[in-house]
């Protein structure tokens, strides 16, 4: 850029390269690196601490969470499945996640799809949705939560699994809708034509051509909504009724007081979603 | 291609004017139809329910409700928990000031000398997320009980008086806001100090500005819809949130989301409910509509 090119052909002054990284010495050499691993310490500490009481031995007493550290045992591994409601709880997080996330990743793509694909003029509406989209990520979840059991109780829907599925789907959408978008706006349109020209149909060419080619965005846009919905427990509190989620469950036992088994699934499920994590990285390396 | 194409054939100038046609004219709407149906029937409809229930008269011991068009529940639940709504105020607001000044300085480090690990640190950053937020909260429950291990520590080395304690105290709760919105600030701030166009440094640079300088007149200005839209981002969820308050603050300091889960769970009065979570939401739409008559409306977006 600032090689300018002056009469005689040559250039005005030598490209200096990499000044940013060359100027700052102590600051960015120990300071910022030492404080920024203080910070993910910081991060990390209390998940090593629900880690390690995943682990401690209970010795006497009722079989909860203590403080105090009794020594390593796989006891609460082994007894996993021991306190049915847990248990119960987590498969009813399993299904709901999965339903609500297949659902949402479907109608927040398609969404998205739309949104990226047509302009004002064609679509219109498009700024009406863009700003419920908006609104509905801004939002506090509680009012979210709070308005959906008042549309429950006004239409006497029984609260369950049904209610707890349509709340998770309208959080979600959202979310993978702007997930799908992010990742679409470089979408190569001429890809496209060029399937049609060769007498595609527009099912076979989405399915074909689109699909595979949107598909790095719609899985980001789906680990996105599988985790607010895992993890979601405003809403939930809200519209769960007699159907329990994980963390409905673990917020009702926590206040008595916490079974060991709790930290056990929380352990599996961190190790579960690192482990995703960490291989998407990967990857995205390779590919790169 | 000497052989004439059937009309119906998509290769043909039909077929591809009936492509075209579809693809251009019903395309948007059908593809928008379902999501936007769910959007509509379950957020905007039980949004427009809830606000109509404001207005209504209800009985408390039946629950139900009688359309009045009464005005008078905003005034009634505003003097009656103004206090929490102040307790809300000053708790997000200390955790949000506490997470913008821890963040920066990682978002900026990672930004601009992450080099090819910028992807693990931002998971890194993320960490806590992989963890369940009520779990997480429980084990700060832990940490800071009075024999955790801080204050055990601590005591144990006589650096604060035996009958110190942080659990059922405000700082306990601003401690776990802080914890667990801090992904939610460091992320925009990190986003947009990373799209600062590098050569706009090196410009700076060349002009002989010192490090202080550029840092304070080219990069502090443009990491700001940055920052504003990380404060927005914290501090909404933070203010409505209750979960900390009732796990690590104890039976004081109630902040106003726990009023609100109340009135609605426990105490059937839909009506307070109601009335005090759309002033919640009309907080929340006066600071992100204070961001776009500052900075834009279209920049905020970007940040989510």
């Amino acid at each position: 850029m600032s090689e300018t090119p002056i009469a005689d052909g040559t250039t005005q002054r030598p490209e200096r390269p990499e000044r940013l990284s060359r100027r700052p010495r102590r600051l960015g050499r120990y300071v910022l690196p030492t404080y920024s691993w203080l910070v993910i310490a910081y991060l990390v500490f209390p998940i090593a601490v629900m880690v390690a009481y995943s682990f401690n031995r209970v010795t006497f007493g009722l079989q909860l969470v203590s403080f105090a550290w009794n020594g390593f045992t796989l006891q609460w591994y082994r007894q996993w499945s021991n306190v049915p409601g847990l248990t119960s709880a987590f498969w009813l997080t399993v299904r709901l996640a999965l339903v609500s996330t297949i659902i949402s990743t479907i109608l927040g793509t398609l969404l998205a799809i739309a949104l990226v694909r047509y302009r004002r003029r064609k679509f219109r509406g498009k700024g009406t949705i863009e700003q419920i989209l908006f609104l509905n990520i801004a939002a506090p979840e509680i009012v979210i939560g709070a308005s959906l059991l008042g549309l429950f109780v006004t239409f006497n829907l029984a609260r369950g699994f049904l209610t707890l599925v349509l709340a998770h789907v309208a959080f979600s959408i959202a979310y993978v809708t702007v997930t799908v978008r992010a990742r679409l706006a470089g979408f190569d349109r001429s890809l496209e034509e060029a399937a049609y020209d060769l007498g595609a149909n527009p099912l076979s060419t989405f399915r074909r051509v689109t699909l595979p080619l949107i598909m790095p965005g719609v899985l980001a846009g789906a680990l996105m909504a599988l985790a607010l919905s895992i993890d979601d427990f405003v809403t939930s509190n809200f519209v769960s009724g007699s159907s329990v989620p994980f963390p409905v469950w673990v917020y009702g036992a926590s206040r008595v007081g916490t079974p060991p088994q709790v930290f056990v699934f929380g352990t599996v499920i961190f190790m579960v979603g690192i482990a995703f994590a960490l291989l998407s990285l990967g990857i995205s390396r390779k590919k790169s | 291609m000497d052989q004439p194409l059937p009309p119906d054939h998509p290769g043909s100038v039909k077929g591809q004017r009936r492509f075209a046609a579809f693809r251009q004219g019903l395309a948007p709407y059908l593809l928008s139809l379902p999501a936007g149906l769910w959007l509509l029937l379950l957020f905007i409809v039980p949004l427009l329910i809830m606000l109509s229930i404001t207005l209504k008269t209800c009985n408390p011991a039946s629950g139900a409700c009688v359309m009045t068009w009464s005005w008078g529940e905003f005034p009634r639940v505003v003097s009656l928990y103004h206090a929490q709504f102040v307790t809300s105020l000053i708790f997000a607001g200390a955790a949000t000031v506490i997470d913008l000044v821890i963040s920066f300085p990682i978002a900026y480090w990672i930004a601009f000398y992450g080099g090819r690990k910028k992807n693990f640190f931002l998971i890194m950053l993320l960490v806590p997320f992989f963890v369940s937020f009520i779990i997480r909260t429980l084990v700060w429950e832990f940490i800071l009980s009075d024999n955790g291990i801080v204050l055990h520590f601590l005591k144990h080395n006589h650096l604060v008086p035996a009958g110190f304690h942080v659990l059922g105290t405000g700082f306990a709760v601003i401690a776990g806001l802080a914890y667990n919105y801090l992904p939610f600030t460091a992320l925009p701030i990190y986003v947009a100090l990373e799209r600062i166009d590098r050569q706009v440094v090196n410009a700076a640079y060349d002009l002989y500005a010192n490090r202080r300088v550029t840092f304070m007149r080219v990069i502090m200005p443009l990491a700001v819809p940055g920052i504003f839209a990380a404060f927005l981002l914290t501090f909404i969820p933070a203010f409505g949130d209750y979960v900390n308050q009732e796990i690590l603050g104890g039976t004081s300091n109630t902040m106003i989301g726990t009023v609100i889960q109340n009135l609605f769970l426990i105490d059937s009065d839909y009506a307070g409910g109601a009335s005090l979570s759309v002033v919640l939401l009309a907080i929340s739409l006066l600071g992100i509509w204070l961001y776009a008559r500052l900075l834009g409306s279209r920049t905020i977006e970007e940040y989510l």
